[in-house]
């Protein structure tokens, strides 16, 4: 399976997600943000980071980028494309997915394990997981989900709503929210389920010496999917 | 404008050093050249007070590769592999304007470890901040720290560990120490020093404006009431060209254009140009008409003193400008080649073709001022004597809540988690270990890495001091499974012109020096930074230690929670029951004066070496040394992490109980053994002739120490943790 990571100007978990993909047999291609074309891909992802430095808004600027044009081509002729935390960012400024990202509710960077509830399963990226609640590792200072209650209702209708932050038992409640997301939304679907976001960082949990292997079980379940 | 030296002194020059400008030039300097004396001259580019004795440090050993001298320190960690590191102060800016001044002082030490050409892997690092009823130290705490952040999380490079304390001594000085390491290979280290004749100088990253002029002079005054003034004097950091210029340089450093590096930090263009003329001792020839300026007609004297940040100076080989160009251009950076150079071994600086400088090199370097400050030797204090109907009025438990739950021993989630220190991907140890653990990318190696300081024990005896933090350091790389390999300091320090101040630094570098020498753990790059003093009150001394161990194997890496039910918990090393200073005497006991715990380097050594021949046999489940707040504090810590009990055994010894639970003897460590090892382990311990005693048995859950007293782990994780978020919420 082929997949291809995007760098952006300011992305800092290319290189992770790259080592990730590789890990668990993709066939991997970085990309940089002024090619005008993609090679060709089962999966694009978007990595982390800070694209451009987060000024103006962030991913604003990334998603104004050339390569951008082939990947929102490659996702609305239902292509597979992820985003990661500031890759989030992007696909949420370039509309991709619907909502925005605001700055956490305590105003501070957060950086730590959080547990997040898989509730969809009719889609590539976690059809088969045999787990429903997934450990992650969650890095940023905007991840704060928002969206109009007309949009929140059309999301919940689609059933778009990816992952939800909850407890270690799958209970999702405001005290175990970290960034003040609504509905603790913490990954959400395009309407086609072919584009994810996430604010979680899967390729920062791939074996037992990092700080869990649940991203191990994320992206295995991933290749097997698109295989 | 004509110089005299009335302006002189207004750039912080002494009459004498300003009569000895005039007579190695053989003529009254302009104002451009003074502007250029005043910044290679100051405290914090000439070292001027502190070279006489940091010769002293030892420096040497099998795996250094660069001692003191370049932009970090390099060590050797096999298989080609080779870790550039160092330490640098941000004090004085940090405490003007603490988000900015934090955040470029972290990216000043990252770009100190790329312009060697090594990615940097790692940050630490160690803030002080004044008592926490000074009405200053909240928003400087909080700005610091977002400040760290702001910088390290754009980076991508993972904080790893770190040290934070309070201090009343820190009211009016904060102290901000940044450490980086970065990974390179061995036959790829780049230097600054310049070669060969005529080579194109290029100018690359951003754009020069006026910030942060005259920075490094503000960075060698004490400070008074006008400190507002200074502000304009502190940069402003752009995290994100940085990270442009990391992955530029690193793209061009995999080619062979390069011949010399250098960034521009402290004095920015003035002394990036002079030192990698003066290594190569050669002459620099600078077009500021050349210099990419993000402001309209700014001065030679302006562009020479700036302190913008993310700029490189680099010196070329002839002909691949071309190709350096691409890069930067790929990288949208500023590029210019702005002058070559010369034979003359002068700095000669044009503007509007005229020149505007002519300055000998060695003048300001070899030649700048250097003195041999007179210094106040200390006296060991006198014992106090603590009646034991003291001790028999304190309450174990009461005693540990405080302790667990004071500023300087509580937990500092609440500020590393504000850190990224997950990103690469190699984090294998998080804060709030011993030390922080990171893996060599793609290796079985791992590479440790702690920093730390003991101002109080520095204040009370300085030579003690000295050695104390090395050990510490020390002690947390041997905890983590690591073998130590060098250190990096930061000396921070109140004015040398106090012959009190002058001493406390003196005898912490022989203290460092002698326990670097003992342990074979040599200092391979530093800072100092004097002048850390407001109206007259200066700080305590505060030399800050970082240290660097190599790991062979990472799954053999350690880490301090209990693990297991029914495993027999040891205490290595003598406990005597020392007080004196410690945080029972201070907290408790509102007793500041003392002798520090004594250091006993022979020990420190065959107790730390004994305890990794251990972890290299497999016999450790669990280590963490006991530092601040001594064993009980050290034990809960280690209950809190593992989520597991412990039942204590009471102690046989002449010492009662509260001296053995909270004394700071130094050379001490904890460790978790399975009970079937305990014949053999003992064995060793023995054989090695290492002081042990059995202290107890890990049990579900609660710590028990006796039938009176007994702590559940969420009461002791509550003490621990709840104190720094209720205090800045």
């Amino acid at each position: 399976m082929k997949s291809s990571v995007i760098t952006f100007p300011g992305s800092n978990c290319d290189r992770d997600m790259d080592v990730a993909l590789t890990k668990f047999g993709f066939k991997n291609k970085m990309v940089w943000h002024n090619d005008q074309e993609l090679p060709k891909s089962d999966l694009i992802v978007l990595p982390g980071g800070f694209s451009y430095g987060d000024y103006l808004r962030c991913g604003s600027m990334a998603s104004k980028s050339k390569i951008m044009h082939s990947v929102i081509n490659f996702a609305k002729s239902g292509g597979l494309v992820m985003g990661i935390c500031n890759g989030f960012q992007i696909l949420v400024e370039s509309g991709l997915v619907p909502g925005v990202l605001l700055r956490n509710k305590y105003l501070q960077f957060i950086c730590k394990n959080v547990h997040v509830k898989v509730d969809n399963k009719e889609n590539t990226f976690f059809k088969n997981l045999d787990k429903k609640v997934l450990e992650l590792h969650i890095a940023h200072n905007e991840g704060n989900y928002f969206c109009t209650n007309d949009q929140l209702k059309e999301i919940e209708d689609n059933n778009q709503i990816a992952i939800y932050y909850c407890d270690q038992n799958g209970n999702t409640n405001d005290q175990i929210n970290p960034n003040g997301s609504i509905k603790n939304i913490a990954g959400i679907f395009n309407k086609e389920k072919n584009v994810l976001g996430m604010m979680p960082h899967p390729e920062r949990m791939i074996d037992e010496s990092l700080s869990g292997e649940d991203g191990s079980i994320f992206f295995k379940n991933l290749l097997n999917n698109i295989k | 404008m004509l110089v005299n030296e009335t302006i002189a002194i207004e750039h912080g020059l002494k009459s004498d050093e300003y009569k000895k400008i005039c007579k190695l030039l053989k003529r009254t300097p302009n104002i451009t050249e003074l502007g250029i004396f005043s910044a290679m001259w100051n405290e914090h580019c000439s070292y001027k007070s502190s070279r006489i004795h940091l010769k002293k440090l030892h420096t040497k050993g099998k795996k250094v590769i660069q001692g003191p001298g370049e932009n970090a320190g390099v060590i050797d960690i096999e298989d080609g592999d080779a870790i550039v590191f160092k330490i640098e102060s941000h004090n004085h800016p940090s405490f003007i304007e603490p988000y900015q001044g934090a955040a470029t002082g972290v990216g000043g030490i990252m770009r100190d470890v790329f312009t060697m050409g090594a990615r940097p892997i790692a940050n630490l690092n160690s803030i002080h901040f004044g008592s926490t009823q000074h009405k200053k130290t909240k928003n400087l705490l909080r700005g610091v720290v977002h400040g760290i952040g702001g910088y390290g999380n754009c980076m991508g490079v993972p904080t790893i560990a770190g040290q934070t304390s309070f201090d009343r001594s820190y009211n009016g000085n904060i102290l901000v120490n940044a450490m980086t390491l970065g990974l390179v290979k061995k036959d790829k280290i780049f230097y600054s020093k310049a070669a060969g004749l005529n080579k194109p100088v290029i100018y690359v990253g951003s754009k020069t404006g006026r910030d942060g002029i005259h920075g490094a002079s503000m960075a060698s005054a004490s400070f008074d009431e006008k400190i507002e003034e200074k502000k304009p004097t502190v940069q402003v950091g752009d995290p994100f060209t940085e990270k442009l210029l990391l992955e530029a340089c690193l793209e061009l450093m995999s080619g062979d254009s390069i011949i010399a590096i250098q960034d521009m930090g402290a004095a920015g263009l003035t002394s990036s140009s002079i030192e990698m003329a003066s290594k190569g001792n050669l002459g620099i020839e600078i077009n500021l008409n050349k210099v990419p300026c993000r402001e309209t007609k700014m001065t030679p004297y302006e562009i020479m003193l700036s302190e913008s940040q993310e700029r490189m100076l680099i010196v070329l080989e002839s002909g691949k400008e071309e190709i350096a160009k691409k890069i930067f251009d790929k990288w949208n950076l500023d590029f210019a080649v702005i002058g070559k150079t010369t034979n003359t071994k002068n700095i000669e600086l044009f503007f509007d073709n005229k020149q505007v400088a002519n300055i000998p090199v060695n003048t300001l370097v070899e030649n700048s001022p250097m003195y041999d400050r007179k210094w106040k030797k200390s006296k060991l204090p006198k014992k106090n004597k603590i009646d034991k109907a003291t001790f028999k009025s304190l309450k174990i438990k009461d005693t540990l809540k405080k302790i667990l739950s004071s500023p300087n021993v509580c937990s500092k989630e609440w500020i590393w988690q504000q850190y990224d220190h997950t990103v690469m991907g190699d984090t294998i140890q998080k804060p709030g270990g011993d030390s922080g653990v990171v893996r060599v990318h793609k290796t079985e190696k791992a590479i440790a890495a702690t920093v730390d300081s003991s101002a109080t024990y520095c204040w009370a005896h300085p030579l003690t001091g000295g050695k104390q933090v090395v050990c510490e350091t020390w002690r947390n790389l041997i905890s983590v499974g690591a073998k130590p390999i060098a250190v990096t300091n930061c000396l921070n320090f109140g004015s040398p012109e106090k012959e009190e101040n002058m001493g406390e630094f003196v005898e912490c570098v022989q203290g460092i020096s002698e326990a670097c020498k003992y342990l074979d753990y040599p200092v391979v790059s530093g800072n100092v930074s004097f002048y850390n003093e407001t109206k007259d009150i200066g700080i305590k001394p505060t030399p800050t230690i970082g240290g660097v161990g190599l790991i062979k194997d990472y799954k053999k890496m350690i880490t301090m929670d209990f693990k297991e039910t029914d495993n027999i918990v040891l205490v290595i090393g003598k406990t005597e029951g020392h007080i004196d200073q410690s945080l029972l005497s201070r907290i408790i006991l509102n007793e500041n004066n003392g002798p520090p715990p004594e250091v006993n380097l022979f020990n420190e050594k065959n107790n730390g070496l004994t305890l990794l021949n251990l972890i290299e046999k497999n016999f450790i489940i669990s280590a963490h040394d006991v530092s601040l707040g001594g064993i009980i504090t050290a034990i809960s810590k280690m209950c809190i992490k593992g989520e597991k009990g412990i039942q204590i055994k009471k102690p046989k010894f002449l010492i009662n109980e509260i001296e053995y639970f909270f004394a700071e003897d130094q050379g001490r460590y904890l460790i978790e053994i399975n009970p079937k090892d305990f014949k053999e382990v003992c064995k060793i311990l023995d054989k090695n002739s290492v002081h042990y005693d059995e202290i107890g048995k890990i049990i579900d859950k609660d710590m028990i120490i006796d039938q009176k007293t007994k702590l559940t782990i969420d009461e002791l994780k509550s003490y621990n943790t709840n104190w720094l978020k209720s205090y800045l919420v």
